[in-house]
């Protein structure tokens, strides 16, 4: 399929998620989570998810909501240990709940490298560290590198500002965060959008993410929080 | 690289306490040079933002990175201003300031292991004499672990600053020979900044900048580590 389809609710938009699937969880805490696609996630019942987020869940919205549900068996993430991630926390002590801790950018940039047709590419992060145990390294040029594989998606899940009907996205201040690298990763992109805008609409100088990397648009409500429960 | 200080240029400023959190901050804000892209991590170091070098208008001159995707970052968001859309590495929501730009996690983070960021500031659990750096988990069995940018920045910005009190709240040195928590990078500091005294991480050894409340003596007593002048 190569346009984007342009659904009426969020549970179409989630439709056919398949047990066992891997899934790319937009957001940096609550900035950019997709809220909508998440909760439609847990009214469809896929079970057996690996999820691939910052975060593992902030409060018990949102990602929380999805691990308290008891759909993923693993999380793969760079921070979950938050003031508010008291649900990943009791999962993860009860042993209900697979952790791979990724550092940060190695996060951003094998999703990158999936999207971008990469086999694995060599980083100079976490070199002597833990996280790098076990993980081939190389010397260029006096430097030591270690070798990271991409990181595939099954389903995008990514929370934009507006969408034109064609695919096309721009997102908001910090809530683009991840929407962009994880947009391009996987197999199926859902993108939840505050706005759908006719085609013609959008500066194309400013389109953030291009329509070939966007399967499924929904337009959601704005959702208010409180900012403060995201520390 | 500076050349090796001598003795006698350690600048000892007994009969004061030792540096408070925001004292601290301010001495780190001045050693910032002017023009230079910063990033101030999360918790304590995000104090610096108050103490930044400014030009003669009193305009800020350090432009601010925020891992989550800004440079530009203004300060924090209060009442009516607070969007939930635009908030820094800590989750804290913050404003944007004249000349901002968006971009998503690898540009950002393609700014620190490209070597396009001049300094960042961490904190630490400790920091070896050769600049290793452990600040991001305890290793304890029991204890979640998690490391969000720190591995990136570490090994990434031009310069490591390290913010943090010198002792724990057992007495025992932070700045040490070797680490005994899990590392976040290797050889990466430059500078340690703490309650204290300032320390210049050189490939000769430690040299110390500045003592406060202490004397060099009681410090070098205190420090395993070998402190150079």
């Amino acid at each position: 399929m190569s346009r984007a389809q342009v659904l009426q609710t969020a549970d179409e938009a989630v439709a056919g998620i398949e047990d066992g699937s891997t899934v790319l969880v937009g957001g940096f805490g609550l900035a950019g989570m997709p809220f909508d696609l998440i909760d439609a996630l847990i009214r469809q019942g896929a079970k057996d998810l690996t999820i691939v987020s910052n975060n593992a869940g902030n409060g018990d919205v949102g990602l929380a909501a999805l691990l308290k549900a008891g759909q993923v068996r693993k999380v793969l993430c760079s921070f979950p240990r938050q003031v508010d991630s008291w649900v990943f926390d009791g999962l993860y002590r009860e042993g209900k709940i697979e952790l791979e801790v990724v550092p940060q950018g190695n996060l951003a940039e094998r999703m990158r490298a999936a999207g971008a047709g990469i086999g694995a590419f060599f980083c100079p992060t976490a070199v002597g560290t833990p996280l790098a145990e076990g993980k081939e390294t190389r010397d260029i040029d006096g430097r030591t590198y270690v070798l990271e594989y991409p990181i595939k998606g099954d389903y995008a899940f990514i929370a934009a500002h507006q969408a034109d009907t064609l695919g096309n996205l721009v997102y908001r201040k910090t809530a683009r965060n991840f929407g962009p690298v994880m947009a391009t990763a996987a197999r199926t992109t859902i993108a939840q959008v505050s706005e759908v805008v006719p085609v013609g609409s959008l500066d194309p100088e400013a389109v953030v993410t291009p329509s070939i990397f966007v399967d499924r648009i929904v337009k959601v409500e704005a959702r208010h929080y409180t900012v403060q429960g995201a520390r | 690289m500076s050349e090796p200080t001598i003795e006698h240029t350690v600048l000892e400023n007994t009969g004061r306490a030792p540096l408070s959190t925001d004292e601290l901050a301010a001495v780190i804000g001045h050693d910032i040079p002017p023009g230079s892209y910063v990033n101030l991590g999360i918790g304590q170091p995000t104090k610096i933002a108050d103490y930044l070098p400014t030009d003669d208008s009193g305009n800020q001159t350090v432009i601010l990175h925020t891992e989550n995707g800004m440079l530009g970052m203004g300060p924090t968001a209060t009442g009516d201003d607070i969007d939930p859309d635009l908030t820094n590495a800590g989750k804290v929501p913050v404003t944007e300031l004249p000349g901002a730009a968006y971009f998503h996690h690898a540009d950002s983070f393609a700014m620190m292991r490209g070597g396009h960021l001049d300094v960042c500031v961490l904190g630490a659990y400790q920091v070896a004499a050769n600049g290793d750096l452990a600040n991001w988990h305890t290793g304890r069995p029991e204890d979640i672990p998690a490391v969000g940018g720190a591995m990136d920045l570490a090994i990434g910005a031009k310069d490591v600053y390290v913010m943090m009190t010198l002792f724990t709240k057992k007495g025992e040195p932070k700045l040490v020979q070797a680490c005994t928590y899990p590392l976040t990078g290797v050889a990466c500091v430059s500078r340690v900044y703490t309650d204290y005294g300032t320390f210049d991480i050189q490939p000769d050894g430690v040299h110390v900048l500045a003592t406060y409340g202490i004397t060099l003596a009681d410090l070098r007593d205190r420090v395993q580590v070998k402190l150079l002048g």
